[in-house]
Formats: structure tokens, C-alpha cells, sequence
């Protein structure tokens, strides 16, 4: 018998021990064999598997491991050498790949660790990454929020509407339970809670303003926590759970008007009203950065919102305003055009109505006076024309009187004959007073002169009115008339501060006076004598009649011609005086007209010389300068001659006392020499008398004289008795015009 | 002759140049400024008229030649010849140089010359005229006379 190298079994093959050994090495081996099906199996079916290599060699060393026990299966019974080598390759095999894999393993176990943490890592970070997600993504839908609130807000000018809009949009937006609006009240120490979201009536009440709180939310422009037992803050009735946290901003008031409180005492400082924000109790959450930020922009979106919605009410309501007045200004304008219009065309009417009887009148008076009449007649037609003739001016005036207020009324400067005014009114006046047994006198001063330059017309109605007012409001005694030069003092003394008169040389003031011991004029109702159709309703003269006009026309004339009236009286009874002082000027002498063939014997008038008297000729035609020459010298002149303008002003010296200066348009620049002479002698009396000759006559060279500065003017030829006369005059008056 | 026959020659005379119209009463004035300390005022006075009017007329004829008139300067010159004329009393050639003067106002050139001619022709009539007067002075003057002072009573 052969006998095998291995180890004779102890026990019988048939021992039970050995069948559940045979058994249980059969199992591992399937199971061995069937683990790397399982690893081939699902790596395959796995994309992602790193370590192929390593699953190799665990394959390679379990599938050995199998056949290992598998092959242990022969080597229970007897077995031949060739199982015996298979066993042990298979053997040595399984060794040499478990170390190689027990090697490996140190490096792969470390590895496969790491993966484990790495993973674990990754979920941090992604769920980090969700975290901030949902933030940026409540922010961004805050944002959104905020546009779309400023955009309702902004989208209506009416104030209800933005703060209804702002509160619920807020309530929404920030889920709040509670929003609250509190604005001041009118005297500005209380808030009064006006809008609030979720009670549809606000209660209304108020809460002093001079709270701590308030005042630190106000004193800041970001939203405050408050705690919800401050009393804006108690907008819920007191429950059983828990009040949210609250949060309250100011709201600034930038533009104070109509904010359904009207008008506040004192437009000072910034107003502010309170908005109260309300988390929803018993949850836990809690105020965040980004919703406070929310807030206090939505606080000042809503303030200028307002301010503009306040503005925009405001200038609405000027604008109606505005057009009201404009409405009834225009009312009043068209009025006051139709009363114009009515006015001007009643004056237009009643004009020619009065006028039409008037020239009756006038011209049947004038034609009566051309009939035989006898004096007695006459007289009285002569009156009756000039009244007619002033009742006519009067109607003229009438119309005027429009014209007078506005200024564009003209005297009629003319020569006249001062004494004959006088006598005129006097006669006009004497048969109304006669009647009234009225004493009438007048008295005019000596030094008054004959001639005086004015508008003799309405010079005359002015005294004739005064003193027909003197004549009606008396009823007995004696009425005086005193006319006279009025002198500086005289002038000075009279009761108007704005009355400046100027004295100058060819103009007097003259003053008239009407004194009567009729029934006399309240002190206090002077000042409203001289207004148009303002008539005092004393007993005494209720029946005079009159239009109240008179004395407002006269004083306008007055006016016109740079004078004063006024009336002075002590009282009532006590009779008044009347006072007019107007400017008059002096006229130029009426001179001799030119006679020719009648040489008069040389009259005594004035002086026959003027020995010594330095006098200058220029004149360029030759012989009328020597004719004239002749004239001067004759008369005891001393005379120097020129033939030219430059030489004038060469000689001309203050001892000279007139120029005579032939003045023949284009030759010589009269009026230029004049000015020059003017200008040389500053002093009036160095300077020399200017005396034109000139043939021209018209008025235009008259008036250029006058107008140039120059002291007389004469016209050529000039006679002998003419030039002394001139002389005369000139050397008395310092001025001499002849007549033209 | 006799001295009252020269002066009554002389008045008469003098009349009738008033009465012609040569002179007017500012020849008279002239007169009256005649005194002792100036005694030959008048001769004076009208031998000046006629050298200014020589002048004168002669530059009027010069001008109204010009083919271009200047009325301007003809109106001048006729202007300064009425002043003179009107100074010593010649009534004649006063009224010519008004007449003169309306047709230089219209730029008349036949109207002018017409008139320069009337004024020319005036004016010589008026110098002879005085010659005569002067020469009747200076007889009386000669015979030792005093000339009479003109008197018209019309």
C-alpha cells in the first residue's frame, strides 16, 4: 500500500463531524464564490467606482479562499497526489494574494474614510447655501414689496388713499397683526390715532406727545423697537396671549396745510406723525434688520407722498382762488366800463341838449343887441348874453370836468384886463344883491396892475362862483371883495403846507378875498366844501339849489393856474371868507403900433436921454447898423459896433447894459450868441439886456426869443420915440416885448 | 437963387418924394438923428446905402449868371439889400426886393432877373433922386441957411 504524505485522518470519513465539516466548507466555498458575482455584479450595474483594482485582487483573493475550501473538500478522503499539489498551489496562491491585499487595504481603508467626511462636509455647506437662499430670496421679495408699495403709494395723490394703501401693503407685506398711524392734533400736543389696519374705526383717542418713548422714536429716523406697553402701542384690546414685538417710525409732515386739521397755530419746526408696526403675537418671530430697513423707507416714501399730495391741494386751491378773483374782477371791470360808457354818453347828451337852447340864446341875444334898443334895454340884453356866455362856459366845463381830472384840461393864457374882470363880476352880481339888500363893494389895490396874463374865462367864473356863493349863503349885510399883489408873507401865511409859491419876474400872485357876514360854515365841514357833489345839508341851505360843482371846479382851475383857495370861517353865523391866490403874468407892454407919416412930436415919455448908457450894436448889414448907431447916439448912448457874432462875443462886457442884436434868419446864430452871453455872465445884473431886432413878424421868431432867453424884441423899423420908449422900458421893467 | 426959394424947393421937393413913394418915415427918423454933433449923418448914411447896394447888385448879377443858381445866396444877398433899403427909408426898393425875394422862394430865374432889373433900375432912380436933395442942401447950406426940418402933416 501506498501511503500518502498527508496527515492519516484520526477519525473515519463516515464520522458525523467530518459530514458537517464537509458540509460547512461547502457552503463557504459557494459563499466565496458567490461574493465576488455579487461585487462584479453591482459594480458593473454603479458607474462610479474608483477602486477596480482593489475589487480585483479582494476577487482574485476570495475567489482563491473558495477554491481553497473547495479543494479542501477532496482532502477529506483519500486523495491523490495531483489534489494534494492543486491544494497546495491553491494554497500558496490565497496567501500570496491576502497579503497583497492586507498590504493594500492599509493604503485604501484611510481613503475610503476621508470619502465618508468629505461627503459629510458637502451636506453642511448645501444646506448652508439653502439657509442663505431663502434669506436673499425674502429680501428680494421685501424689495419688491417696498417697490410695489412706493409705487401705490406714489401712484395716487389723495392722502387717504396713500396712507389706506401704505397700511395694508405694510400689514401684507411684513404679515403684521397690527399698523397703526398716529397723527398730531391741531394745537400739536397730542397724537390722535387716525388709520389703522385691521380696526375699521379708529377709536380716535389721543395720547400726549410728550412721551419719553415718542420722543426718542421721533428724535431718530430709524424704526424703534417699543415695548407694547407704551400707549400707542396698545392698539389691541388686552388679551390673553402675548403681544407681538413692536416697532415704531416717524413719519416726517414736510409740507403743513389742509391735513384735515386745519390751520396750525405756528409754523415751526418738523411735525411728525407716528406709524406703529405690530408683529402677530404669540409667534416667535422677531423683528429683522431688513424689515426695520423696510419700514423706515416705506416712512419716508409716505412723507413725501403726502407732502406732495398736500402741495398739489394747496396750489389747486389758489388756483380756483385765483380764478374767482379773476372772474370777478372781470365783473367789476366790464361794470365799471358801462358806467363810463353811460357817464361819457349821458354828458354827451345833456351837452347838446343844454347846448341847443344855449346858442338859442346866445345868438338871439347877440342879434337883439344889433336891434334898436334903448339903454336900459341894452343893459339888460348885454347881461343876459354874458350870462348865456358863461352859463355856456359852464356847460363846456361840465365836460371838462372829466377832462380836468384827468389833467388834460389847457388854460387859455391870454392878455386881459384884470380891473375889467372885476367890474364884470360886480355887475353881474349887483342885481341879485340888490335884491337881497346885500351890500356889495369892491376894492382893488393900487400896485394891482391894469393887464395880467391868464384865462381871463375861467379866471372870472372862478371869482363870479366865490362870490356868488358869498351873495347866496347870505342873507343879509355886506359882502366885500378885496383884490390886491399878493407879497411873500402873505403868500407864506396861507393854510397849505404843499403851497410853494414862486416869485419870479414875470409872474405875480394875486389874491383875492371875499369876506360876507352871511350864515357861516361849520369848522368841520371845510375840508368837504371843495369836493365834487359833496354839499352840506345845514337848514340854511337846503333850498339854494346848486350842484355842488362850483367850488370843486374852481379849485381845479386854481390848481391849473398855481394857486391856492380855501375858505376860513369861525362858525356858524359868523359869516366866511373866501381866499384865492392865483399865479398871473405880466404882461408885455401894449405898444404904439407903427404909424407911418405921422411923426410924433418928441413926447416927454420917459427919459429924452440916456447919457452914458453903454450900448452894443451888432448888426451885419452896414447901414441899418449905422442907421441904428445913429438912433443911439443921438439919444446919448454910447455906442460900440460889431458886425459879427464873434466879435459880439469878444467886446461884450457888463459894462454894457442892453445888446441889440439883429437877428435876420439864416445870417447870424442869434439865439446861439444869446446863450453863449447867458452862459458868460452868470450874475443877472452883470449881465447885459438881450433886445432882438428884427423885421420878422411873426411868432415864431418871437417866441424863439423868448424861448432863447433874450429880454426884448423889436420889430424894424425903429423909430426914434420908439427906441426911447424901448429904452425906457427896457431899463425899468428889464423886459420888453413889442406886440406882434 | 434966394435961400426961402431953394428951401422952398427943397420941401417941396422932399414932399414929393414922400408922395412918390421913393421915400417913407424912416428917411424922417434919419433926419431927426441929424444934429450938431452929427451933422452929416444922413449923406453918410445913404452914400453908404449905395456903395453896399453897388456891391450887392453887382454879386446878384454875378450869381443869377451861374448856370447852377444859388438861391441861397441870392436870398441873402436880397435880404441884406431889403434891410438896408428899409433902414434909410427907400420905400421903392424895399418893395422890389420883397419882390425879389417871393421869386427866389420859388426858384424863378426869369421872375429873378425881372425883378433885379426893377431893383436896379430903382435903385438908380433913388440915387438921383438924392443927389438932387443933397445937392439942394449944400446950396442952402452954402448960402448959410439952415435946411428945413421936414414936417408932413397928412
Amino acid at each position: 500500500m501506498e501511503s500518502c504524505n498527508c496527515i492519516e485522518p484520526q477519525w473515519p470519513p463516515d464520522d458525523l463531524l467530518m459530514k458537517y465539516q464537509y458540509i460547512s466548507d461547502f457552503f463557504i466555498a459557494l459563499a466565496y464564490f458567490s461574493i465576488p458575482l455579487e461585487l462584479i455584479y453591482f459594480v458593473k450595474k454603479s458607474a462610479v467606482f474608483p477602486y477596480r483594482w482593489v475589487l480585483v485582487q479582494f476577487g482574485a483573493f476570495i475567489v482563491l479562499c473558495g477554491a481553497t475550501h473547495l479543494i479542501n473538500l477532496w482532502t477529506f478522503t483519500v486523495h491523490s497526489r495531483t489534489v494534494a499539489s492543486v491544494m497546495t498551489t491553491a494554497k500558496v496562491l490565497t496567501a500570496a494574494v491576502s497579503c497583497i491585499t492586507a498590504l493594500m487595504l492599509v493604503h485604501i481603508i484611510p481613503d475610503l474614510l476621508s470619502v465618508k467626511t468629505r461627503e459629510l462636509f458637502l451636506k453642511n455647506k448645501a444646506a448652508e447655501l439653502d439657509r442663505e437662499m431663502g434669506l436673499i430670496r425674502t429680501q428680494e421679495e421685501t424689495g419688491r414689496h417696498v417697490r410695489m408699495l412706493t409705487h401705490e403709494i406714489r401712484s395716487t395723490l389723495d392722502r387717504h388713499t396713500i396712507l389706506k394703501t401704505t397700511l395694508v401693503e405694510l400689514g401684507r407685506t411684513l404679515a403684521l397683526e397690527e399698523c397703526a398711524l398716529w397723527m398730531p392734533t391741531r394745537t400739536g400736543l397730542e397724537l390722535q390715532l387716525s388709520y389703522t389696519l385691521r380696526q375699521q374705526n379708529p377709536v380716535g383717542y389721543t395720547v400726549p406727545i410728550h412721551h419719553p418713548v415718542i420722543n426718542q422714536v421721533f428724535s431718530s429716523n430709524r424704526a424703534v423697537k417699543i415695548s407694547p406697553n407704551c400707549p400707542v402701542a396698545r392698539l389691541r384690546p388686552a388679551g390673553k396671549y402675548m403681544p407681538g414685538e413692536v416697532v415704531a417710525v416717524r413719519v416726517p409732515l414736510l409740507h403743513l396745510s389742509n391735513f384735515h386739521i386745519n390751520d396750525w397755530p405756528e409754523l415751526s419746526t418738523k411735525r411728525y406723525a407716528l406709524m406703529v408696526l405690530m408683529l402677530p403675537s404669540d409667534s416667535a418671530r422677531q423683528w429683522h434688520v431688513h424689515e426695520l430697513e423696510l419700514v423706515e423707507v416705506v416712512a419716508d416714501q409716505v412723507a413725501v407722498a403726502l407732502s406732495h399730495a398736500a402741495i398739489l391741494e394747496e396750489s389747486m386751491r389758489a388756483r380756483d382762488l385765483l380764478m374767482d378773483q379773476n372772474v370777478a374782477l372781470d365783473l367789476a371791470r366790464r361794470e365799471a366800463e358801462t358806467a363810463i360808457r353811460a357817464r361819457n354818453d349821458f354828458l354827451a347828451v345833456m351837452n347838446h341838449e343844454m347846448r341847443t337852447p344855449m346858442h338859442a340864446i346866445i345868438a338871439l341875444s347877440s342879434l337883439l343887441q344889433e336891434t334898436e334898443l334903448t339903454p336900459e334895454q341894452r343893459l339888460m340884453v348885454e347881461t343876459v348874453l354874458k350870462s348865456s356866455n358863461l352859463l355856456a362856459t359852464l356847460i363846456n366845463d361840465v365836460l371838462d370836468l372829466s377832462r380836468l381830472e384827468d389833467g388834460s384840461l389847457q388854460l387859455d393864457l391870454g392878455t386881459f384886463n384884470l380891473y375889467a374882470v372885476f367890474r364884470e363880476v360886480l355887475n353881474l352880481i349887483k342885481p341879485i344883491a340888490s335884491v337881497k339888500k346885500l351890500h356889495v363893494s369892491l376894492n382893488l389895490a393900487p400896485d394891482l396892475p391894469e393887464y395880467a396874463v391868464g384865462d381871463e374865462k375861467r379866471l372870472m367864473q372862478t371869482i363870479l362862483n366865490i362870490v356868488g356863493n358869498a351873495v347866496k349863503f347870505s342873507k343879509e349885510g355886506s359882502i366885500s371883495i378885496t383884490a390886491f399883489v399878493a407879497k411873500l408873507d402873505t403868500l407864506r401865511d396861507s393854510k397849505a403846507p404843499e403851497f410853494l409859491p414862486v416869485l419870479s419876474d414875470n409872474h405875480f400872485y394875486l389874491r383875492v378875498q371875499v369876506k360876507d357876514s352871511g350864515s357861516g360854515i361849520n369848522p368841520l365841514d371845510i375840508p368837504k366844501l371843495f369836493t365834487k357833489f359833496a354839499q352840506n345839508q345845514s337848514t340854511g341851505t337846503r333850498n339854494s339849489g346848486g350842484s355842488g360843482l362850483g367850488l370843486a371846479i374852481c379849485k381845479r382851475f386854481v390848481n391849473l393856474m398855481e394857486g391856492h383857495i380855501w375858505i376860513e370861517s369861525e362858525g356858524l353865523g359868523k359869516g366866511c371868507t373866501a381866499i384865492l391866490i392865483v399865479k398871473l403874468g405880466m404882461p408885455e407892454r401894449v405898444n404904439e403900433s407903427k404909424l407911418p407919416y405921422m411923426p410924433k412930436m418928441p413926447t416927454n415919455h420917459g427919459q429924452t436921454a440916456f447919457p452914458g448908457l453903454k450900448v452894443l450894436v451888432m448888426d451885419e448889414n452896414g447901414v441899418s447898423r449905422m442907421v441904428t448907431k445913429g438912433l443911439l447916439l443921438h439919444l446919448g448912448c454910447d455906442v460900440t459896433m460889431v458886425g459879427s457874432s464873434d466879435e459880439c462875443l469878444r467886446l461884450v462886457s457888463h459894462e454894457h447894459k442892453v445888446v441889440f442884436m439883429d437877428i435876420c434868419v439864416p445870417c447870424i446864430d442869434s439865439y446861439g450868441i444869446t446863450i453863449r452871453i447867458h452862459e458868460k455872465f452868470t450874475k443877472r445884473h452883470e449881465r447885459p439886456l438881450l433886445v432882438a431886432l428884427t423885421g420878422n413878424t411873426d411868432k415864431v421868431t418871437k417866441e424863439n426869443c423868448m424861448r432863447a432867453g433874450m429880454d426884448g424884441l423889436i420889430l424894424k423899423p425903429v423909430s426914434l420915440d420908439k427906441m426911447r420908449s424901448v429904452l425906457t422900458d427896457l431899463l425899468e421893467h428889464r423886459v420888453f416885448f413889442e406886440a406882434i | 437963387m434966394e435961400l426961402v426959394q431953394i428951401q422952398r424947393r427943397l420941401v417941396d421937393y422932399t414932399k414929393s418924394l414922400f408922395m412918390e413913394g421913393f421915400l417913407d418915415a424912416q428917411f424922417l427918423q434919419l433926419q431927426q438923428l441929424q444934429d450938431d454933433s452929427n451933422p452929416d449923418f444922413v449923406f453918410e448914411v445913404v452914400s453908404l446905402f449905395f456903395e453896399d447896394s453897388e456891391k450887392l447888385l453887382n454879386e446878384l448879377t454875378i450869381a443869377l449868371d451861374q448856370p447852377n443858381v444859388d438861391f441861397k445866396k441870392i436870398d441873402s444877398h436880397v435880404h441884406q439889400l431889403k434891410g438896408s433899403s428899409s433902414s434909410i427909408g427907400a420905400q421903392r426898393v424895399k418893395n422890389a426886393c420883397i419882390a425879389f425875394r417871393n421869386y427866389c422862394d420859388v426858384q424863378n430865374i426869369e421872375g429873378c432877373l425881372t425883378c433885379l432889373q426893377q431893383v436896379k433900375q430903382e435903385c438908380y432912380l433913388v440915387k438921383n433922386k438924392f443927389e438932387t436933395l443933397f445937392r439942394l442942401e449944400q446950396q442952402i447950406m452954402a448960402s448959410g441957411g439952415s435946411v428945413p426940418t421936414t414936417e408932413l402933416g397928412f
